[in-house]
C-alpha cells in the first residue's frame, strides 16, 4: 500500500472504492462526510486524496493516490468534503453521498477498522455489515414473501455457498435489502437471472479485496 | 475466537512451525495453493525490501518537511564509527525508520499491522538475515508466523489506533516481528509465543498522540525503539525465558486497556505529544 496510515490511506482508499461499486460505477459528484478521527486527523493522514482515489476507482497501492484530488477534477469528479458527528459509530467513519448523474444515487456509510480493513455500517437507511473479504451480493428487492428464496435458490444453482446473509428493510412491505457473502464468486449470469425476477430491483456484485 | 495456543498446539503436534500452521489455516481459508501463497507473500517481502534501500537512500523527505533523512544518518555511523549498540542494533534503527520515512512521503510500503508501525517487521526480518544469514524462503515462512500473530491480535483485540492507541500498531508490530525473529533464530512454536508476549506487555498501555494528526512524530522514532524491544524480546525468548502471562491473554488485556482509554489518545490528536506545546505549533503551522 501507499502510505502513511492503513486505517487512514488504504482503509479509504477502500471505503471509497465500495462506494463507488454500491453505486454501479463512476459517480459525478460526492459529498463526503468525516466523523471522529477521519475528521480531526485526515488532512495529515492524506485521508481526504485516499477517498477521492477509490472513488476514482484506484487501488491502495496506487502511487498517484497523493495526486487524486487533481486526478478527480480532471475526471469530472465534484467531490466536496466535510465534517461531521456521525454519532456511536467506530471513530474512523465516512458517509458518501453519491450520484452518478443520470438516475442513481445511493449513500454509503463505512468504517476503517484497522490495518486497512472495511466495513460498510449502512447503505441508503439500510443497516448492512460488508467487509469485502468475502465475495458479496447486494440486492435491493421489494419486501415480498419468496424472494429471499429465489434469490438463494439461484445461488444454489450456480453453485454458490452462503457464508453470510443479513436482510434489512423499510417497513413491511416495502423496499428492502439483501447482503449476501458467498464463499465462491457469482457469476454475472447469475446477476442477470436475478435481475429477471420480478421484485428484484437491483443486484450487484462486490469482488473480494485482497492486496497484492 | 482464534487463539495462537491453538496454533502453538498444532505446530508441536504435527513438527511443524508456526508460519507452516498459518499457510495451511489460509490455505483452507482463501482457498489457495501454497505456492499462490508463498508468491504473494514473497511480493510483500519484496516491497519491504525496496521501501529500506529507498528510505536509507536519505533524500526522501515528507510533504511537511518534519521528517526524512534520520535513517540515513544513523546508517552512515556503520561505516564511520564504533557504534553505541553494534552493526545489528545499528541496522536495525536505521531500517526501521528508512521504512517508516518512506511512509510519512506516502511512499509503498507493506502495512505491517499497519502503515503507521510499518518499520518494524522490515527492521526485524532484515536484521536477522544479516546477522544469521537466512535463506529467503525461511524469511517467507517466518512473515506467515508474524501474520498470524496480527491476524490473532486483530481477531481478539484490534490493530487500530482510533481503537486501541498506538500499543494496538507499534505494540502489535513489535509482537509479529519478536515471532518471527524468535523462529528465524531457531526457536520453537513456543518460544515465538514467549517472544510475542514479552514484546506486546512491554508496549502495553502506549497512547497514539500524533502531532498534527501526522503519522510523523513521535510516530517514525517509535518504530526504531520498537524494533530494538522486538530484538530483545526474541533474545529472551531463545534464552528459554517464558513469558508468566500467555500471549493470547495478554493481547485480550491490551483491547481491555484499550477500550479505557479516552477518545483524545486513540488518534484524535487532540491529547498527548499533540497537545504539548510544540506540538500544538506544529499543528497551526502545517494543517
Amino acid at each position: 500500500m501507499v502510505g502513511p496510515s492503513s486505517s487512514h490511506t488504504a482503509g479509504a482508499v477502500r471505503l471509497g472504492k465500495m462506494a463507488r461499486t454500491i453505486l454501479g460505477g463512476m459517480p459525478e459528484r460526492a459529498q463526503v462526510i468525516l466523523h471522529g478521527s477521519f475528521a480531526q486527523t485526515g488532512k495529515g493522514h492524506g485521508t481526504y486524496e485516499a477517498l477521492a482515489a477509490g472513488l476514482l476507482g484506484l487501488n491502495p497501492d496506487n502511487e498517484r493516490i497523493p495526486e487524486a484530488l487533481s486526478l478527480a477534477a480532471a475526471q469530472g469528479l465534484k467531490v466536496e468534503f466535510r465534517t461531521a458527528d456521525l454519532g456511536d459509530v467506530h471513530p474512523n467513519t465516512v458517509k458518501f453521498i453519491l450520484t452518478d448523474g443520470q438516475e442513481r444515487n445511493v449513500e454509503v456509510t463505512g468504517s476503517s477498522i484497522g490495518g486497512g480493513r472495511i466495513r460498510i455500517e449502512r447503505v441508503n437507511e439500510f443497516p448492512v455489515e460488508i467487509t469485502g473479504d468475502y465475495p458479496a451480493l447486494i440486492v435491493l428487492h421489494q419486501d415480498l414473501p419468496g424472494v429471499v428464496a429465489q434469490v438463494t435458490s439461484l445461488l444454489a444453482a450456480a453453485q454458490v455457498n452462503i457464508a453470510q446473509m443479513r436482510v434489512a428493510r423499510e417497513k413491511k412491505g416495502a423496499q428492502a435489502l439483501m447482503v449476501v457473502e458467498t464463499d465462491q464468486r457469482v457469476a454475472p449470469a447469475a446477476v442477470e437471472l436475478m435481475h429477471k425476477v420480478p421484485a428484484v430491483l437491483r443486484a450487484l456484485v462486490i469482488e473480494p479485496w485482497q492486496e497484492r | 475466537m482464534r487463539a495462537y495456543a491453538d496454533w502453538v498446539k498444532a505446530a508441536q503436534d504435527c513438527g511443524l512451525k508456526i508460519g507452516q500452521v498459518v499457510i495451511h489455516e489460509q490455505m483452507a481459508e482463501l482457498e489457495q495453493s501454497e505456492d499462490e501463497l508463498r508468491l504473494r507473500m514473497r511480493a510483500h517481502l519484496e516491497v519491504m525490501r525496496q521501501s529500506v534501500t529507498a528510505g536509507l537512500s536519505g533524500d526522501r523527505l515528507s510533504h511537511t518537511g518534519l521528517s526524512g533523512g534520520d535513517a540515513a544518518k544513523v546508517w552512515a555511523r556503520r561505516g564511520q564509527t564504533l557504534t553505541l549498540t553494534g552493526p545489528v542494533i545499528n541496522g536495525a534503527i536505521a531500517r526501521a525508520l528508512a521504512v517508516a520515512e518512506v511512509n510519512a512521503g506516502m511512499g509503498k510500503i507493506v502495512a505491517a499491522p499497519t502503515a503507521g508501525s510499518c518499520g518494524v517487521l522490515p527492521a526485524v526480518l532484515l536484521t536477522v538475515e544479516e546477522q544469521l544469514r537466512i535463506a529467503e524462503e525461511d524469511l517467507v515462512t517466518a512473515l506467515f508466523t508474524a501474520a498470524g500473530v496480527g491476524m490473532i491480535i486483530a481477531d481478539r483485540a484490534s490493530v487500530s489506533g482510533a481503537e486501541g492507541g498506538c500499543q494496538a500498531e507499534i505494540g502489535s508490530a513489535a509482537a509479529m516481528a519478536a515471532a518471527a525473529a524468535a523462529e528465524l533464530g531457531g526457536g520453537s512454536a513456543a518460544q515465538t509465543a514467549a517472544a510475542a508476549a514479552i514484546a506486546l506487555k512491554s508496549l502495553l498501555g502506549l497512547v497514539c498522540d500524533p502531532v498534527a494528526g501526522l503519522v510523523e512524530v513521535p510516530c517514525i522514532k517509535r518504530n526504531a525503539t520498537a524494533t530494538t524491544l522486538a530484538l530483545t524480546a526474541a533474545e529472551m525468548a531463545l534464552a528459554g525465558i517464558a513469558s508468566a502471562i500467555p500471549l493470547d491473554e495478554v493481547i485480550d488485556v491490551m483491547g481491555e486497556i484499550g477500550h479505557q482509554m479516552p477518545c483524545a489518545l486513540r488518534e484524535t490528536a487532540q491529547g498527548g505529544l499533540a497537545m504539548s506545546p510544540t506540538g500544538q505549533r506544529i499543528r497551526a503551522k502545517f494543517v
